[in-house]
């Protein structure tokens, strides 16, 4: 990098570290969502969403 | 011509975003890895290393982006805060509590990259420029609208709140964007504008390969939070508590 590795890989790499950071708490934090509000079943067997069937109202 | 059309307002019911967000998130989650490989591939590969910088511009190639995207989604949560608070809409403010952290990841990514950038460049890694201090007022803004909605347990009064907060705190976004022009400062003046490119067609394709990259990763993650607040919120709302027995 011609003397200027500290910078450039350093900005690369608290970039990597930042959004793979915020990646994994995403990932932590649909776990525990998952213990206190388990995956809704919004699916037909063939694969359609039943939005014909839940509330249009905002 | 066909006379279907599609009902948008439908999807502003949790209910009915829900299952259509998860559908998305693949497809985003693919487009965002494959446009990092060939951004950081052409970036560090293709493109020239610069005469005057060296190899030290590379930098950019992920510094414009993310100071892009901290005040895109700025404005984004804005918007989102004040549907949300305007029309009582319940997902309106649940994206923009959704956008508000990866806006702040990006903007601190801004300020980190822009002084690794400004060292070599400048001699310094902090000066007081206004367009340096007006994106450090954006990042405490994205803070203060988290920390915010943190503090009140009541999410729909945390909303409004936080929508006060994201609205006034909006002038700023134009500050930033116009501060190289009005006042005299150190920060270089834009990259691009719709009439001239101040850059080889190399870096410039690297440059908004990795922007775009950066858009879709924004909203890979921003639906995937998305999600996860409405399943905390809405747990018991019939239509999820229907869906989930």
């Amino acid at each position: 990098m011609g003397g200027y590795g500290f910078y450039v890989w350093g900005s690369y790499g608290v970039t990597l570290v930042l959004l793979g950071g915020e990646v994994l708490m995403l990932l932590k934090r649909r776990r525990a969502v998952a213990r206190i509000a388990p995956e809704p079943k919004l699916q037909t067997p063939n694969g359609k969403f039943e939005t014909a069937m839940v509330s249009d109202k905002l | 011509m066909s006379t279907r059309r599609i009902n948008w307002y439908k999807y502003a019911a949790p209910a009915n975003f829900y299952p259509i967000a998860g559908k998305m998130i693949p497809f985003f989650t693919v487009v965002t890895v494959l446009l990092f490989i060939i951004g950081l591939y052409v970036g560090f590969f293709v493109a020239p290393t610069d005469f005057q910088q060296g190899e030290s511009y590379r930098i950019i190639f992920i510094h414009v982006p993310a100071a892009w995207m901290g005040m895109f989604l700025y404005v984004l949560m804005a918007v989102y805060a004040g549907l949300g608070w305007a029309f009582n809409a319940r997902l309106g403010s649940m994206m923009a509590t959704a956008i508000s952290t990866t806006g702040a990841i990006f903007t601190f990514i801004s300020l980190v990259t822009g002084s690794l950038w400004g060292r070599p460049a400048w001699g310094v890694y902090w000066v007081w420029d206004a367009r340096m201090t007006s994106t450090l007022i954006l990042m405490f803004l994205y803070i203060g609208f988290i920390s915010l909605q943190a503090s009140i347990d009541d999410s729909r009064r945390a909303d409004r709140a936080g929508a006060v907060l994201a609205l006034v705190g909006l002038i700023n976004v134009p500050i930033i964007y116009f501060s190289v022009q009005w006042w005299n400062t150190l920060h270089q003046g834009a990259t691009f504008t719709a009439r001239s490119f101040k850059m080889a067609p190399s870096m410039l394709s690297a440059m908004l390969i990795l922007m775009a990259a950066c858009w879709m990763y924004s909203i890979a993650v921003v639906l995937v939070r998305v999600r996860c607040i409405i399943r905390e919120r809405e747990r018991e709302a019939p239509w999820l508590a229907e869906a989930v027995a």
